[in-house]
């Protein structure tokens, strides 16, 4: 008892500025009010992190038995066994190079085209046009993918989609074309789609930064002299820099994972496509629900884990090296 | 006088500032068709399920049909129990997910921004963590269907994504640069509780974050398919929110009038299949593309606070 008074009184002295003391009911009551979210991290968060011992065994179901004794006794410890038979595996190449390339392609892309557009925005004259501009590119943002794959259905699908319709009509091109077996076309395509939902969030981040950037600074470097572009290069670019590095390391740090939707959804699952869009989500979803193969499934799902969480750090520390305030953590 | 001429002047900057009108044309033009080319698809839905069958039998999708019908949506009307069904599901999943989720980080987001609560820096960590690392989706899905039995429950639809650590920092940040701790203090010495003070004082002064917050949420619930389709089995489609009906309607559109019950036999036939098929979709997509223009200020001003950083 003395000494929690004795603490108290440390902590009182301690925080002269404020008048609290921060007593041990206080803390009670804070860690009561968080506890259900504390116990939602346990559950849906915490547990799967255990649960990554799946990967190591060779899963078997006993029926009738509860999964952890499936687990835990009917299973045998496999080592690393599953990660060298995925590794060893035709698919396992495919699936990591597209996950990558696609996702190196929409993060350059991602930071250039946004950061481009919002520049020529906050340029326009009128302020309306920009609001309204703005407001119809970000619809495609609050679309899911089964919605975006149903555009695409009535724009592709063969026979009656538009552009084969368009093509009958304007007499070019083969009017009888299967878009969705097409897999040139799609490899540019995706990127398009992932451009197209995610421009307008993109933007308006960008936006909301360039609009905090003192107007006194292009009014100085107009004084000296400074033509449109050199003012973009040396003001506008250089302040928006904290915000790209948050938007690349967040971007960088889900190298690893790929847009369920935008691989599986958008293109309708098609087969023919499968070189280009199996990416490892698309392929953990499939051998986890389609084709079962649970220990193939929760190999290539650690491994993506892990992936990502190395390149998060790692991404984080080179930005932080070239800028020590950018960092995320 | 003296305010007429300031403005005189910022207006004469101004035009320096500003980019040539040769170049505002050109961005005008680029930006006028990167709007169309966004809006343009949501509108061809929109034609096609007003477009009669036939039209679309013999034109295909067109933003010209022959003819105008109504005839999708008076049989989305006619199956009303079923689509009623489905939009109530994704109603009661987007209103409970969203107010349990903003119970959950609001709560979490304000423990973690008191500076005087001693376990701080252990729950700062523990809703971070899970950001950098996570079980992946075999472990949770086996964790979900096999030990929490979620499979084919609307449980499986709201608690997976209920909580997000990214709206847990943003909460956070935003309860540690908004609220003064000296209104806290004077609480306190007022003899008010933890939760009294949360409720009463701090819940009421971030509204405008909660809401932005919410609305992040209330989106994210009703555009979900992706758990209808880790957790949900064909056999209780009564369970089935907009979106994943969308998804089954994909392979077959027999798929409404098998589940209509009392519908006249025969009917199956002349099922409108192609124009139905868009106007499920517009179902979907109305209430976000006539409520999103709206809230949009907010999503602008969310990613604002949302400087995740700190």
């Amino acid at each position: 008892m003395a000494e929690l008074v004795q603490k108290n009184k440390a902590v009182k002295v301690s925080k002269t500025n404020s008048a609290s003391t921060g007593s041990s009911f206080d803390n009670l009551e804070l860690f009561l009010l968080h506890l259900p979210t504390t116990i939602w991290y346990l559950i849906f968060c915490y547990a799967p992190m255990f649960g990554v011992v799946i990967s190591f065994m060779d899963y078997k179901v006993k029926p009738g038995k509860s999964f952890l004794y499936s687990l835990f006794v009917n299973s045998r410890w496999n080592g690393f066994g599953n990660f060298k038979f995925l590794m060893e595996s035709s698919y396992f190449e495919t699936m990591l190079r597209n996950t990558l390339v696609y996702n190196l392609i929409f993060i350059t892309l991602g930071v250039v085209l946004p950061v481009t557009l919002a520049i020529m925005m906050s340029q326009l004259y009128s302020k309306r046009m920009a609001k309204i501009c703005q407001t119809a590119m970000f619809l495609p943002h609050f679309l899911s993918w089964v919605v975006i794959g149903y555009f695409v259905f009535a724009f592709f699908t063969p026979g009656r989609g538009l552009v084969n319709n368009l093509a009958k009509s304007l007499g070019i091109g083969d009017p009888a074309h299967d878009w969705y077996q097409d897999i040139t076309f799609w490899s540019w395509f995706l990127v398009f789609l992932n451009q197209w939902k995610g421009m307008g969030y993109n933007m308006v981040v960008y936006m909301a930064s360039i609009s905090g950037i003192d107007q006194e600074m292009y009014e100085a470097a107009l004084i000296d002299g400074a033509s449109k572009w050199q003012q973009t290069r040396f003001i506008t670019i250089p302040m928006l820099r904290p915000i790209i590095s948050i938007m690349f390391i967040m971007a960088v740090g889900s190298i690893f994972r790929s847009d369920f939707g935008l691989f599986y959804q958008a293109t309708r699952n098609s087969g023919p496509l499968t070189p280009i869009t199996q990416t490892i989500d698309v392929y953990v979803y499939k051998a986890l629900l389609e084709s079962p193969n649970i220990n193939f499934s929760s190999a290539a799902s650690l491994l993506q884990s892990v992936c990502g969480c190395i390149t998060i750090v790692l991404a984080n520390i080179v930005v932080k090296k070239i800028d020590p305030d950018a960092g995320l953590f | 006088m003296a305010k007429n001429k300031k403005i005189q002047k910022k207006g004469a900057t101004l035009k320096y500032l500003r980019v040539s009108p040769v170049t505002n044309v050109i961005f005008s033009t680029i930006f006028i068709l990167l709007a169309l080319l966004c809006f343009m698809p949501a509108l061809l839905v929109l034609i096609v399920s007003f477009s009669s069958e036939a039209s679309v039998m013999a034109k295909g999708y067109s933003y010209f049909p022959s003819s105008w019908s109504l005839e999708s949506y008076m049989y989305l009307a006619r199956q009303i129990e079923y689509i009623g069904g489905a939009f109530l599901n994704s109603i009661f999943v987007t209103v409970v997910g969203t107010c349990l989720g903003l119970v959950m980080c609001s709560t979490m987001g304000y423990a973690v921004s008191r500076p005087n609560y001693r376990l701080r820096g252990f729950f700062t960590w523990f809703i971070f963590i899970p950001m950098l690392f996570s079980g992946g989706l075999v472990a949770s899905y086996m964790i979900n269907t096999q030990i929490l039995n979620m499979k084919n429950t609307y449980w499986a639809l709201i608690l997976p994504m209920c909580c997000s650590s990214f709206y847990v920092i943003i909460m956070r940040t935003f309860f540690q640069t908004t609220i003064p701790d000296a209104i806290i203090e004077s609480a306190k010495i007022d003899g008010a509780a933890q939760i009294r003070i949360f409720l009463q004082i701090v819940l009421p002064i971030s509204l405008p974050s909660i809401a932005t917050i919410g609305l992040f949420y209330t989106f994210a619930y009703w555009n979900d398919w992706m758990m209808a389709k880790y957790y949900l089995t064909s056999n209780v489609q009564d369970k089935f929110p907009l979106q994943y009906v969308l998804i089954s309607l994909e392979n077959n559109i027999e798929f409404l009038s098998r589940n209509s019950q009392f519908m006249a036999p025969g009917e199956a036939n002349n099922v409108p299949s192609e124009t139905v098929r868009m106007a499920m979709v517009m179902v979907a997509v109305i209430p976000i593309a006539c409520s999103y223009p709206f809230f949009q200020k907010y999503f602008v001003s969310g990613l604002t606070i949302g400087a995740v950083k700190g």
